[in-house]
């Protein structure tokens, strides 16, 4: 049988359906706020009908709408949380790889002292700070994943910088700017936007984890980790659909995004699929 | 001998950047609760309690949460307090800090070690498995479980396993480390075995996936080697191949991958706790953390950062006790 398409563009088509499908849950959860929020006492407690496929809560809210929306408000704070975090990456890394060994020791200390708390404690420290709610939870999680991201954009300026067409380049006079901006940028570029887009899941689940365990999102705003928080008092008595499907649309939206991820990777740096 | 002194060397080096890197978490966490401005007494007390009292008894109240001190003093005070053994009182359980965390450490203690245990052995048969098997079915299967499961938020897994096998099935109990009404005294070690195995095994669940897919990389990376080619050649069946030259070369990589993630597990345990209620140190951290508790809470941060650490230490020395051909590359790189 003959191939239709090549694997680049079958690759290409996966990657534009799946941003197309995360950005119809961004829309539809904007648009459907106002429903997440109605209640109607009398259409409490229906488990998943054909009207209501993810079924109602205790106060008669429509669930599809609330995790709808709760996913949307996800996804628009993962988008600046890992935009802000994968920035600080490249200026820390950067820093580290490019500007001699006493910013590459400061920064590689600041990194280990870092990563030496527990992700989620890290986060609820820095939740705290900002005195919780909203900015809390984009401090918390934005100022804590760029470490990993930070490491590999600096052993790449490292590796970079012994390259021989770049000591050649420094020989012959080319600028300290000129080379960071004609050498180093297009081959930092691809780490980095790959590592963008692979923070969001990560942004995500510990969005999701710190609003879960209090010390996120307030209890009106329509966030998938309160919603998750508010379906333990019900668990035991049998409301399932609760729990189930806000979990299940999230894990969703998860993978797409590392999906988005890999295949982003894949195609800025084909080489490394053979390394 | 002059390796032994290497490696003694390259110990004491580390455990100084280790005990640098705690003063550096506790100043970090201590600043961090200090920022925060929420008001301790308002969280616990409630502002209409805190209205009808009189202002002697509101000063005295401060004092007690520590809101009058100013903050190098207090950080100073607290510093020199846990060098010498002395962390604090926790202020919501009226007990000192290192008792609570005492309790609550042996509590997660066994939780944390069985999943420790349990996901670096089941993630590493995984891992083998998968990496032996590369492109077949067993290696799609692993890879999309983890790909799935690394998607998962921690606290969801938990409350699944929890509407699965307490609520649906009735098998285990809903929350707690012990039932309730009854007796401490009575509490069978059956009993908390009974309430630690959803937590665990939620936490073995989600600490697979980094190990299986690091595993399988370094068995493909082994098996594409030019031993194994020479070995193939002399007529070597596959599982042989695995179990001789496969299985020794990935082990040690794994061995200090799990070493290092302690601090993943820690991080889990955190959320798994809050869903079963289980009075362990994660719970304290949450507990604390809500209520402004703040040498409690710096002093689960601290000791869960000397936990990662030592950690961490641990794998960079089994690397050099292993395997002798980096003993003194590594002493030397530090």
């Amino acid at each position: 049988m003959k191939k239709y398409i090549n694997n680049r563009q079958a690759t290409c088509a996966l990657l534009a359906l799946s941003a197309l499908l995360l950005l119809a849950v961004l829309v539809a959860g904007l648009l459907l706020n106002e429903r997440a929020m109605a209640t109607d006492f009398s259409r409490r407690d229906l488990a998943p009908c054909a009207a209501f496929p993810f079924g109602t809560d205790w106060m008669g809210r429509d669930m599809l709408a609330r995790t709808l929306a709760g996913l949307s408000l996800s996804i628009r704070i993962g988008l600046l949380t890992a935009a802000v975090s994968a920035v600080l990456a490249l200026l820390l890394g950067a820093a580290a790889g490019g500007f001699g060994r006493k910013a590459d020791a400061a920064v590689s200390w600041l990194t280990d002292l870092l990563l030496g708390i527990p992700h989620i404690l890290l986060v609820l420290l820095i939740s705290l700070a900002c005195g919780r709610g909203l900015w809390g939870v984009v401090a918390g999680v934005s100022l804590s994943h760029w470490p990993s991201l930070a490491r590999v954009i600096r052993g790449e300026i490292i590796q970079l910088r012994q390259a021989p067409y770049v000591l050649t380049a420094t020989k012959l006079g080319v600028s300290r700017l000129q080379v960071a901006r004609r050498h180093m940028l297009p081959h930092v570029l691809p780490q980095f936007v790959t590592g963008l887009v692979l923070q969001f899941p990560h942004a995500i689940l510990h969005e999701a984890s710190i609003t879960f365990l209090g010390f996120g999102l307030s209890a009106e705003q329509p966030a998938i980790g309160v919603i998750l928080s508010e379906s333990m008092r019900y668990l035991t008595t049998g409301r399932w659909w609760l729990a189930l499907f806000p979990g299940l649309a999230l894990i969703g939206v998860v993978l797409l995004f590392a999906g988005i991820g890999d295949r982003l990777g894949r195609l800025l740096d084909p080489a490394g699929i053979h390394a | 001998m002059r390796g032994l002194k290497h490696r003694l060397g390259f110990a004491g080096r580390k455990l100084a950047r280790m005990a640098l890197l705690l003063v550096g978490v506790s100043l970090a966490a201590f600043l961090l609760m200090y920022a925060s401005p929420l008001d301790p007494l308002q969280t616990n007390i409630g502002q209409a309690a805190l209205g009808a009292m009189s202002p002697e008894q509101r000063e005295l109240l401060q004092a007690y949460w520590g809101a009058d001190t100013p903050p190098a003093e207090r950080y100073i005070n607290w510093l020199t307090g846990a060098v010498q053994g002395e962390w604090g009182d926790s202020l919501l359980y009226r007990r000192p800090v290192l008792d609570v965390i005492g309790e609550r450490l042996a509590s997660s203690a066994g939780l944390l070690a069985a999943a420790w245990l349990l996901s670096g052995l089941l993630g590493f048969g995984l891992g083998v498995l998968a990496g032996a098997c590369r492109g077949r079915l067993p290696d799609r299967l692993i890879r999309g479980y983890c790909l799935v499961i690394s998607s998962t938020p921690a606290f969801w897994l938990a409350i699944l396993l929890l509407l699965i096998f307490s609520v649906w099935l009735g098998w285990l109990p809903v929350g707690l480390s012990a039932p309730i009404g009854v007796d401490t005294s009575a509490v069978t070690w059956l009993d908390r075995l009974r309430h630690a195995v959803l937590p665990a095994l939620t936490l073995s669940i989600t600490g697979v996936a980094n190990i299986a897919l690091h595993t399988r990389e370094k068995m493909i990376d082994v098996l594409s080697s030019d031993y194994v080619l020479f070995a193939r050649a002399r007529g070597e069946g596959a599982a042989a191949i695995v179990w001789r030259h496969g299985l020794r070369n990935v082990a040690l990589p794994a061995l200090t991958l799990q070493f290092a993630s302690i601090s993943e597990i820690i991080g889990g345990s955190v959320l798994v706790e809050q869903v079963f209620s289980y009075p362990g140190l994660g719970q304290a951290a949450v507990t604390a953390g809500l209520g402004g508790d703040l040498p409690l809470l710096l002093g689960v941060t601290v000791i869960t950062a000397a936990l990662v650490f030592a950690g961490n230490l641990v794998a960079d020395l089994l690397y050099g006790a292993i395997d002798p051909r980096i003993r003194r590359g590594a002493a030397r790189g530090l």
